[in-house]
């Protein structure tokens, strides 16, 4: 048995967690490997551990959110931290002044860390340099959701080992998607090929200058790859007629039984949810076997856990 | 830096430990032991290897890391930021003599952080503590159940377990 401890040197030094597309490769494994370590507090008897006692996590969610809501919540919870629910939705007040006036408020709270959501891209950047705490992006506009990716990338690696050499489709909405940015990033640099797939209305103008393929059809691409992440439709973000009718959206991208059928027989399928059923995906393929839906949401849970800590103890040492 | 313990006298002070706690332990109890992250893991495998022998049943052995339960993780001055790695423990403790072991029993911190780190998950019978080197300085009132070899080392200095698994070698040096 291997013992001796390659990562002995390594020191997470972050105090906020904004985004992956700055972190390193060495990072995002890190964050992996602690993330393991968390995995087990939610299966015993006592589900709770200490490290976070005696400190304050507050979710500022600015945009509805049930699952990354709650998981913050949870794994602060089972951290012994005490959590508030910051409700405040955004009012017709400009969202630089709004921001900067709940950063204060928070401040005088004596808050440690912020999990934020913001329909503005840069808000979690924008809230780490006027406060003292820690932040953590929960999502802000189309840019990153670092956590989302991180659980993606987390449920890979547990499964296949390793993400490097895997081939992964990133399918539908990625215009609007920053879980598609987010996976993107962490996978890419975990060794991953990355291929986005959908409609040329739902490709992002910038699509050119990531380090991903583009395909603009599901079929070309279903049976090369190893791992699909279909992405809802974001009906709430859509302006214009991105795609003629549902029904046509589904035809051509929808991961059907049919399309599986064509997959690899280990292909994992992905959703960050909530699913569209019979959009993005048919119930069949969303319950069938080859679905790690359920267990990316399980894995989020030790994933937030250790970003709640790794920020926290970078903030603490002084870093 | 001067050897107190040979890989010989490492592996003699062991015999010495198991057969110890076989004799202090009535045989119908189910003894396990745990190990601390991460000398006291490879202690423990070689001490549980020991007694299953010595017993003629298997005797489990467990991994527990300590890291979440340490009393410095907030302080600046325990300024090694320790990485948080699995526990893994595939038994029930419930009822069962725990046999913890660690490599150096010093502050007795790391004694007081896995009690806790035990105690969430479930209630064991007892709790006994076996340690290769029983060290002068403690800081918590806990004492070992088993010790392998004791001495009254400076604060100073570092006793350091070195063995074949993890470090290529095994010996007991002070530097």
């Amino acid at each position: 048995m291997a013992l001796i401890r390659k990562s002995k040197q390594f020191k997470w030094h972050r105090k906020h967690l904004l985004g992956l597309r700055q972190l390193s490769a060495e990072e995002i494994t890190y964050i992996l490997d602690t993330a393991k370590g968390f995995e087990q507090i939610s299966t015993r008897s006592v589900k709770k551990a200490p490290p976070l006692r005696g400190k304050v996590v507050v979710n500022l969610f600015f945009e509805d959110s049930t699952r990354t809501r709650n998981s913050f919540a949870l794994a602060a919870s089972r951290l012994s931290a005490d959590v508030i629910e910051f409700t405040e939705k955004v009012s017709s007040v400009s969202k630089g002044e709004t921001l900067l006036d709940t950063a204060r408020n928070l401040e005088a709270m004596g808050i440690d860390i912020v999990v934020i959501r913001h329909n503005a891209g840069g808000a979690s950047v924008f809230l780490s340099r006027n406060i003292n705490a820690c932040v953590v992006n929960a999502g802000d506009g189309f840019c990153e959701h670092p956590t989302q990716g991180l659980l993606d990338v987390y449920t890979i690696r547990k499964i296949k080992g390793t993400l490097e050499g895997l081939k992964i489709a990133i399918v539908g909405d990625i215009a609007h998607s920053r879980v598609a940015r987010s996976d993107m990033w962490a996978m890419a640099k975990l060794g991953a090929e990355v291929i986005f797939v959908g409609p040329p209305t739902l490709m992002p103008a910038e699509v050119k200058q990531l380090p991903v393929s583009v395909s603009y059809s599901l079929d070309d691409v279903i049976e090369k790859v190893d791992v699909v992440n279909m992405l809802r439709i974001q009906f709430e973000r859509l302006g214009g007629n991105p795609f003629p009718s549902v029904r046509e959206y589904s035809h051509y991208f929808g991961l059907t039984v049919e399309r599986m059928k064509k997959a690899k027989p280990d292909i994992l399928v992905m959703h960050p949810g909530p699913i569209n059923r019979g959009l993005e995906m048919e119930s069949e393929v969303a319950d069938g076997a080859n679905s790690v839906i359920l267990q990316q949401v399980k894995n989020g849970l030790a994933v937030r856990m250790a970003v709640l800590f790794l920020v926290n103890q970078a903030a603490a040492l002084g870093n | 830096m001067k050897v107190i313990l040979d890989s010989e006298q490492i592996e003699r002070t062991l015999d010495n430990l198991a057969s110890r706690i076989i004799s202090d332990i009535p045989a119908p109890v189910d003894i396990t032991v745990i190990g601390i992250r991460s000398r006291g893991e490879i202690l423990a495998q070689r001490l549980s290897s020991r007694l299953s022998k010595k017993l003629d049943r298997d005797v489990p052995c467990g991994t527990l890391d300590i890291t979440l339960y340490r009393d410095d993780l907030n302080s600046p001055q325990g300024a090694t930021q320790p990485q948080v790695r699995t526990t893994e423990i595939g038994f029930d403790i419930n009822d069962r003599i725990i046999i913890l072991v660690d490599d150096v029993l010093y502050t007795g911190r790391s004694a007081r952080a896995a009690m806790d780190a035990l105690i969430d998950l479930g209630r064991p019978k007892a709790i006994k503590l076996a340690v290769l080197v029983n060290r002068a300085g403690r800081e918590f009132p806990i004492q070992a159940d088993y010790t392998g070899y004791k001495t009254d080392v400076a604060p100073g200095k570092l006793v350091q377990v070195n063995l074949v698994e993890s470090d290529g070698k095994d010996e007991v040096v002070i530097e």
